[in-house]
């Protein structure tokens, strides 16, 4: 299955490639049906229009690329800033792995000045269950101010809490607690026209 | 029925109150000292108590035992409830090694609970109740009043037989009675529930109504299910209140991205909400006052890790609390200030497992009291002896009690996925 795909991968690549060196089409214009009223074009007027709709099918294409990519880098922009951040037991200090990280979200949302976003701090389920809730809110905080100090303008972040109890893992080692103690990122407003930073 | 006061229960309830202040101030081997100051039979160890069998009364007496038991003041004598007397012979009594022994007798249509005196051959105290039947839903609470009075007039002090805790399974609230019996769900399917506590009167329930990564405070009244927000916590996330000891002020902390802090308001208006820390990225939490309204109790990161600190109700003289080494005690969360003020229980990590700590206020000397399994969320029984704990001992969460004098332990819960309990007063 997986080899598969990779090999539909490559076969697609191997066929944009050859577009690209040459933009004419390989295979003949299509002919225009004829009609009982008209008589058959006459080769001047076929090659017009075959180069008409030659430069269609290309602005067609370069649209739909367009589109493609911004629907891409949508996707992406997305997805690096609602990737999310974890942190040592019992401490809300950013780990050095997840500053590029938050470093990428700050310039995601400068090049977004529409975009506003949620961050909700999480604990495992190991410390106290109320000290939790200031512990995952001081995550979230914690995150917040790294990226206002990379100066996004405060007012778009909100910080919420949920202590311990939205485990992503409801596993009891330390695999699941990693995994728990976490930041996640929501867009709440802007999300539809992410760009991503020039 | 609690109106007796002959001068003699009087010196005792001083005494008792007197000797248990001290006991707290020292280590589990010097409060044994500390139980034999209220009582005058052999010096060192627990009176014992009969209660004689009482026809068609099977389970008022039942009751009756199982809350002398679990009041830990007495050794219980067993015996049947067929064939033996049902009047007291102090002979034959004393010969079972009795210190006391508890009589119900018919006394024109009501029930008469007489607590004899073996020592002195007397009845010391009667009360007369007109006992609900045993199906009536105040047949229980009834017998616990009874039990309670029982336990003040044999040794000074009362027992804690009369009151509920309210815990947390399944994200809603629950109450149960001290012995385990009448387990209800007290909160409505759609709040998620947080930090549950009593309010002083026994009337209502506050707690966090917890939605979205942030909370609002609610006023649960226990009796009609009529609730109420408290206003200034409609915004951010609003948790551990704590009513003061006159009801009539709600603490609590708020988390913003500021970090968490403790504020005030009034409970009947939600006027005047006042910040009573700064803690600049730090956190403040758990409030828990005094019985005098003064000071309480709080969590603080200022410090690092969590520990426990005491301010005044103003927010005034703000200091450690209950003593740690840096860099080697553990976490130390949720303390809760005694009944009688002498102490604020709490947990304390341990090898990374939560266990319960008392502290002695006036010594700040701590004594740990757990030590199977994690142990967290401690509350204080109204009688001031006993504490209701979550622990996982048994292999899921359960409430469970300890007589912080004996150390013994009895499992209150048995549903599983208990958490933040809270006991009531005396009811």
């Amino acid at each position: 299955m997986h080899l598969q795909f990779r090999l539909l991968t490559i076969v697609a690549a191997v066929a944009l490639i050859a577009c690209g060196k040459k933009p004419a089409p390989e295979a003949p214009a299509p002919q225009p049906t004829p009609t009982a009223n008209q008589p058959a074009p006459t080769p001047p007027s076929e090659d017009a229009a075959a180069k008409a709709a030659r430069e269609q099918a290309e602005r067609d294409r370069l649209a739909r690329e367009a589109a493609e990519k911004a629907a891409a880098d949508r996707a992406t922009a997305l997805q690096q800033l609602v990737a999310m951040i974890h942190f040592d037991f019992d401490k809300a200090d950013i780990l050095s792995d997840d500053v590029s990280n938050l470093d990428r979200k700050a310039a995601i949302m400068q090049a977004n000045p529409g975009v506003r976003i949620r961050v909700s701090g999480h604990a495992d389920e190991r410390g106290s269950d109320e000290y939790n809730l200031a512990l995952g809110n001081r995550r979230a905080g914690a995150a917040k101010r790294q990226l206002v100090n990379k100066g996004v303008d405060g007012g778009r972040i909100e910080v919420i809490s949920f202590g311990e109890e939205r485990p992503l893992d409801p596993g009891h080692d330390e695999g699941a607690w990693a995994k728990n103690r976490r930041d996640e990122f929501e867009v709440t407003a802007g999300g539809e026209s992410l760009v991503l930073p020039q | 029925m609690t109106r007796f006061r002959a001068p003699l229960i009087g010196l005792f309830a001083t005494a008792a109150l007197s000797g248990s202040t001290r006991l707290l101030a020292q280590d589990t081997t010097q409060a044994q000292e500390g139980v034999r100051v209220g009582i005058e039979y052999r010096p060192g160890e627990r009176p014992s108590i009969v209660v004689l069998p009482a026809v068609g009364r099977d389970s008022a007496r039942n009751i009756l035992l199982r809350d002398l038991d679990y009041s830990d003041r007495f050794e219980i004598i067993p015996i049947g409830s067929e064939g033996a007397s049902t009047t007291v012979n102090y002979v034959l009594l004393r010969s079972l090694g009795a210190d006391f022994g508890v009589e119900l007798a018919d006394v024109s249509g009501a029930t008469a609970f007489r607590l004899h005196d073996m020592k002195s051959g007397t009845m010391r105290k009667e009360q007369r109740v007109n006992l609900p039947p045993p199906g009536d839903p105040n047949f229980r609470m009834t017998m616990h009043r009874i039990a309670d009075e029982i336990v003040r007039n044999a040794i000074g002090t009362p027992g804690y037989a009369a009151s509920q805790v309210v815990f947390l399974a399944n994200k809603r609230a629950y109450r149960v009675d001290s012995d385990g019996s009448n387990m209800a769900v007290i909160t409505p399917d759609g709040d998620e529930v947080l930090s549950p506590t009593w309010s002083p009167d026994g009337r209502k329930i506050a707690y966090t109504k917890f939605v979205a990564g942030q909370g609002s405070l609610i006023l649960l009244d226990v009796a009609s299910g009529q609730r109420t927000v408290l206003a200034p916590t409609t915004k951010a996330l609003n948790f551990t209140p704590a009513f003061t000891p006159d009801g009539r002020t709600l603490a609590f902390a708020r988390a913003t991205e500021e970090g968490t802090d403790i504020y005030t308001a009034e409970v009947a208006t939600g006027c005047c909400l006042q910040r009573l820390t700064v803690g600049r990225y730090s956190d403040n939490l758990s409030p828990s006052y005094a019985p005098d309204g003064r000071r309480m109790a709080f969590v603080s990161t200022r410090a690092g890790l969590p520990q426990i600190y005491v301010m005044g109700a103003d927010g005034t003289d703000q200091e450690l609390l209950a003593p740690f080494d840096y860099g080697v005690t553990g976490s130390s969360n949720a303390p809760e200030w005694s009944p009688d003020g002498a102490s604020v229980v709490f947990h304390r990590d341990v090898d990374r497992s939560p266990q319960i700590f008392v502290l002695d206020v006036a010594g700040r000397k701590v004594r740990q009291l757990t030590s199977s399994g994690r142990n967290e969320d401690p509350t204080w029984a109204p009688d001031g002896k006993h504490i209701a704990f979550v622990s996982d001992r048994s292999g899921t969460r359960q409430l469970w009690v300890i007589d912080i004098i004996t150390g013994r332990v009895r499992q209150l819960t048995f549903t599983g996925g208990v958490r933040l309990p809270t006991w009531s007063r005396r009811f």
